[in-house]
């Protein structure tokens, strides 16, 4: 009831105890699910692509086109690619972790990864939403 | 390495199993970057992504694209394998057997899938018809 000293809005936060997050509990738990999914999107993607009606011989732009109208396979082709290069970013974060020897070099790496796994998120995610079936 | 009899894990299944799971997968996605940027190419010009698409309908491109099945298959099914040994009660007794049965069900998805997947090109090689 305002009777505390008013000093103590001006305490200092309370030091956070290094390394104990439970982020590689969720990394963990996160590459099974994220398998799971991926299982059935990437390999359901493979036989699409490769197998069904003629296979690789069919792909090209028309047929890309033809694909993308449908919001289905639209987002289809959004998990799949959010989720393979967020599964595929976190198991080579982890070998980085396991194999580089500096510091520094880990760090490189590791940055290296982050920007790549951004980049490559962020332009297919731009690929699908943008996709102009007229483009000359 | 003439000598490691304390050794039970090293060169036994778990281990090679484990070791053929990280390379599948630092393979598929390196594969995966590759193809998030041809396929950018649809918002570059129909006829520049069609001109790579092309190369991924020749004979050799064609094996490579086996490969990458084949390696996708083993990190799936694998994959199956670790979160039944981690979430099943007996999935630790039976992670062996659980690593065989994967590998005969690799081999029976992937005779076929190397049948259809390679028609085209065989066809194409020794002129079908």
């Amino acid at each position: 009831m305002a009777n505390q000293s008013p000093n103590t809005a001006l305490q200092a936060p309370k030091l956070q105890r290094a390394g104990r997050t439970n982020y590689e509990l969720y990394s963990w738990l996160f590459m099974r699910i994220s398998g799971i999914i991926l299982v059935f999107l990437v390999l359901g993607h493979l036989f699409i692509m490769n197998i069904l009606d003629g296979g690789v011989q069919r792909i090209n732009f028309a047929f890309v086109a033809g694909r993308w109208a449908s919001p289905f396979w639209q987002v289809w082709d959004l998990v799949q690619l959010w989720l393979a290069m967020l599964h595929g970013g976190n198991g080579l974060r982890t070998i980085i972790n396991d194999y580089a020897e500096s510091a520094r070099t880990r760090k490189i790496l590791q940055v290296l990864l982050a920007v790549t796994v951004v980049f490559i998120v962020l332009l297919g995610t731009l690929v699908i939403f943008t996709f102009d079936p007229n483009i000359k | 390495m003439a000598s490691l009899p304390a050794a039970l894990y090293r060169g036994r299944e778990g281990m090679w199993s484990w070791v053929a799971h990280r390379i599948t997968g630092v393979a598929v996605f390196f594969f995966l970057f590759t193809h998030v940027l041809d396929t950018a190419l649809v918002r570059v010009s129909p006829q520049a992504y069609d001109a790579v698409i092309d190369t991924y309908k020749t004979p050799i491109v064609n094996f490579l694209e086996v490969g990458l099945t084949g390696a996708v298959l083993y990190h799936a099914l694998n994959g199956i394998r670790l979160i039944l040994v981690d979430f099943w009660s007996k999935g630790p007794k039976y992670h062996r057997v659980m690593l065989w049965a994967i590998s005969a069900l690799w081999v029976i998805i992937m005779v076929p899938g190397f049948y259809f997947m390679t028609k085209h090109t065989f066809e194409q090689m020794f002129g079908g018809n």
